[in-house]
């Protein structure tokens, strides 16, 4: 099926507008979960704007970095649940701001 | 192997062995070894002698080049004529006899290793002193010599006096040494090699007589030659230095390194003799030093402190001669000196040794018929010290006085200081021995002196004797002495000299004619014994004008004034750190806030310089 | 048509991502968050990437939420749960968040405003995709599978004591 004809400034806006809010959940919340959330959120807008790109080229480049941003959070998803279980069994909290050990 | 390059290799192989065996080594074994090697350094001094002097002819050898830096590259290189013959044959001959003396001086010691190790390397360096081809391998012989002191003078560390006179020593040399080391710099710059023969004569051909520059490049080997032969001003440290044992004072502070300085003038003749201020300087030094000591040693009490001041005094002959142009006579001194001086030491280390420790010469008496061997030993090295006719001493002073006389101008003024230290020298000398050896024993011998004590004494009391009949094969070193015609009537008096003193001697001390306790009653008179026994407030002079306002200053800076401005800085950054550590809290979203308002920052930034 | 469907997947997108961040309960936050990601597949397709968008919904929506699912399940945070992160969604706490978005916001109009050209309406294949795949960007895909292979690794050693011992927390 064909696609589109979608001027670039409309979705890469978007893409901006995506990634503001995730960095805004970022900012806001203190449960790790949430947090997490608001990455995916960031790395989602990232590879949208990529896949606009790859459009606008005509290329199957774009839709191939969408897929290696694709592994990259898979991976630190992974990991990073991981993390999540071990921060609840030793702190008893998800609250990040409880966790500051590392304070200078 | 060359011979040249075992004689000092034997006595370094002996303290390298010495020291590797931590002390471990048995008593036996340790003491032959470290005997033994400079008494092979001596045979082979004598090969080398025996050669030299059917001859003539000067030998060197090149070991290595120390280092190579732009033009200068000095080697590991000796240069042996008549003056070194003289030097080694003295070092290692005395020095020999001082080692096999020591073995039983310090056979109940617990340190007799170390004290080996110290010994030979103290002869090791000194050979190389008097052995080296350029000033830069004479300049660490040098130094050898003046650690080696320090390590010797401060044996007995565990008091801390001793420690104290040995640092005393190091650093008084020290101020010489830096002089020194001055005068080297400044010749290596204007004459572009330190090794002596060359030097001499690229300065014959680049200066004339009586220019700046040799004199004040003399003047600073002065400064070092009068450090380590402990003349006026740094002689202070060889009193104090008979804190070590008395071998020790008897080989570094008789016969070898307290006439290092004598040697350096003579070896660097040629440079001396472009610079007349400074000669004269060397002989009015020589004068002022022998005239201080010789009162000095006259108000002393301890045995051994008599005798360093006797050296002091007798060292400043030999400046005396050097500095009126007398070089052969000068180190024709040096020689006699060392054989009678040596015996004198030894000797006196003998009563010590004989008397549990005693140093004090009002405590002792008698020792005539308890110490006979003893006794010889003293009275021939006293006379030969005070120069009585047909001793070694007597040939050696008197052509100094000689020498002294012929001069122009200030020579008989010179010939009559050295006539007065003449009669000093024969005064204090025959005190020391009517007090110590003639009138009741106060103190009792406990034993008596066994065969490596006896046998050194016996052999110097023969040298001191007949080591005047002998010529030195110094003819080819030093430019001829001019020939001077010989005044009967000086002659006769430098000969009456000693004499007249050996009889006030025997007046004021043996017979008691002159009684000694009626001339000190005055106040007056008893105010100058006392200026005299202090060795005429130098000591206090220096802790006055040096020693005081260096501690003070010291004590000012105790905080570290200089460190405090980089303290400052360190202090500073920590401040810093600390205000901005606030930003460190620990929290996840504040640090996702602090980087999204960089990233805000850096936009705008971008933002601004887009075009 | 497909131009207002595109924008309407768009506005879908933004409103369900919102909100997924500023729930109080987490698993409607992600439930919200798997909405908008279909919504952003939906766009992939409409410009003609039909592979990238299949593998937004099958992975992204499919795996990675899942197991963010499974996680929020095995916390089990609850009703005490939710009333905190209320607390902490207060009012005030939306002051500093949102000054720096909005600024940042304004930053990235400005810059990305400026963009120009068109997509092209040509859509590209997953045969086309998978030709590239297999040529220039091979090393990339090898790359990519070492890191799934590190962070399996990773997660199975975090997650380990946690799942074996679940008697003893």
């Amino acid at each position: 099926m064909d696609g589109l004809m979608v001027p670039m400034e409309h979705v890469l806006v978007i893409a901006g507008l995506l990634f503001i809010c995730g960095l805004f959940g970022l900012m806001l919340r203190r449960n790790i979960i949430f947090m997490l959330m608001s990455l995916e959120v960031m790395l989602n807008s990232a590879a949208l704007a990529f896949i606009a790109a790859g459009a606008h080229w005509g290329q199957a480049d774009g839709q191939i970095i969408f897929m290696l941003i694709l592994t990259v959070a898979a991976a630190e998803v992974a990991v990073g649940l991981g993390l999540v279980l071990q921060i609840q069994r030793r702190f008893k909290t998800l609250d990040m701001d409880q966790a500051h050990r590392l304070r200078g | 192997m060359n011979t040249i390059a075992l004689i000092p290799l034997f006595p370094l192989l002996s303290a390298t062995l010495l020291i590797m065996s931590a002390g471990r080594m048995p008593r036996h074994i340790a003491a032959t070894i470290g005997a033994g090697s400079v008494g092979l350094s001596a045979i082979c001094v004598a090969l080398l002698a025996r050669d030299f002097l059917a001859d003539g002819q000067v030998l060197e050898l090149t070991l290595w080049t120390w280092m190579s830096v732009g033009d200068f590259a000095p080697r590991i290189a000796f240069y042996i004529d008549g003056l070194t013959i003289v030097m080694m044959s003295v070092i290692t001959g005395v020095g020999f006899l001082i080692h096999l003396y020591s073995i039983e001086f310090m056979w109940e010691d617990e340190s007799i290793c170390r004290y080996f190790t110290y010994m030979n390397l103290f002869v090791a360096a000194m050979l190389l002193l008097v052995m080296a081809d350029n000033l830069l391998l004479l300049y660490l012989g040098w130094e050898g010599v003046g650690v080696c002191s320090y390590l010797l003078v401060g044996f007995w560390y565990k008091d801390p006096a001793n420690g104290a006179a040995a640092r005393k020593a190091f650093i008084v040399t020290r101020i010489g040494d830096t002089a020194m080391a001055l005068g080297l710099f400044l010749l290596l710059t204007e004459l572009g090699t330190l090794d002596i023969q060359p030097m001499m004569i690229a300065a014959n051909s680049q200066w004339q007589t009586g220019d700046a520059l040799p004199v004040l490049a003399t003047a600073l080997l002065l400064g070092g030659a009068v450090g380590k032969s402990a003349q006026l001003p740094l002689h202070t440290w060889l009193p104090d230095a008979m804190a070590g044992p008395t071998p020790v004072s008897a080989l570094i502070h008789a016969a070898t390194m307290v006439t290092a300085g004598v040697y350096l003038i003579a070896r660097t003749y040629g440079l001396f003799l472009l610079a007349p201020p400074t000669m004269e300087a060397v002989a009015w030094i020589g004068l002022a030093t022998l005239l201080i000591a010789g009162f000095t040693a006259l108000a002393q009490n301890d045995i051994k402190r008599i005798l360093a001041y006797s050296t002091i005094s007798q060292i400043g002959y030999m400046f005396l001669a050097l500095g009126v142009g007398a070089f052969a006579s000068g180190i024709f001194h040096l020689m006699t000196h060392a054989f009678f001086k040596a015996l004198l030491f030894l000797a006196a280390g003998a009563v010590i040794h004989c008397l549990h420790h005693e140093h004090n010469i009002f405590r002792m008496g008698g020792l005539r018929t308890r110490l006979p061997i003893v006794f010889l030993s003293f009275f021939i090295g006293s006379a030969a010290l005070a120069a009585l006719p047909f001793t070694s001493g007597f040939y050696s002073k008197d052509a100094i006085l000689l020498s002294a006389w012929a001069l122009e101008d200030i020579g008989p003024w010179l010939w009559a200081g050295g006539l007065l230290g003449a009669l000093l020298t024969s005064i204090y000398s025959f005190r020391l021995v009517f007090i110590v050896f003639f009138g009741e024993a106060k103190t009792e011998p406990d034993r008596q002196p066994g065969w490596k004590m006896a046998g050194p004494l016996l052999l110097l009391c023969l040298l001191s004797l007949v080591g005047g009949w002998f010529a030195l094969p110094l003819a080819g070193v030093f430019p001829a002495a001019a020939e001077h015609t010989v005044n009967h009537a000086v002659e006769w008096i430098s000969i009456g000299t000693p004499l007249l003193g050996l009889l006030l001697a025997y007046l004021m001390f043996l017979g008691g004619q002159l009684s000694v306790d009626k001339m000190v009653a005055s106040s007056g008179a008893r105010a100058l014994r006392d200026f005299w026994f202090s060795g005429w407030r130098i000591d206090q002079l220096y802790d006055v004008l040096w020693v005081t306002p260096y501690k003070k200053i010291s004590y000012w800076m105790r905080n570290e004034p200089v460190d405090a401005i980089y303290n400052s800085i360190v202090a500073a950054n920590q401040w810093a750190h600390h205000r901005l550590l606030v930003l460190q809290n620990g929290e996840l979203r504040w640090y996702a806030t602090t980087m999204v308002v960089g990233l805000i920052l850096l936009l705008a930034v971008m933002l601004r310089n887009a075009p | 048509m497909l131009a207002t469907l595109f924008y309407i997947a768009a506005l879908i997108a933004l409103t369900s991502t919102m909100a997924a961040l500023t729930r109080a309960n987490a698993a409607h936050a992600l439930i919200y968050l798997i909405v908008s990601l279909l919504a952003v597949a939906v766009m992939f397709f409409l410009m003609g990437a039909p592979f990238a968008a299949a593998l937004e919904v099958v992975i992204y929506a499919g795996a990675i939420m899942v197991l963010f699912v499974f996680v929020i399940m095995m916390l089990n945070l609850g009703d005490t749960g939710e009333d905190r992160e209320r607390e902490w969604l207060a009012g005030r706490n939306w002051f500093v968040p949102g000054a720096m978005a909005a600024l940042l916001l304004i930053e990235m109009l400005m810059v990305l405003g400026d963009s120009q050209g068109v997509t092209s309406g040509n859509a590209v294949s997953p045969k086309a995709v998978g030709i590239r795949l297999f040529g220039p960007y091979l090393l990339a895909v090898e790359i990519a599978s070492m890191l799934l292979l590190s962070s399996l690794v990773g997660a199975y050693h975090l997650g380990r004591r946690f799942i074996v011992r679940r008697g003893e927390h």
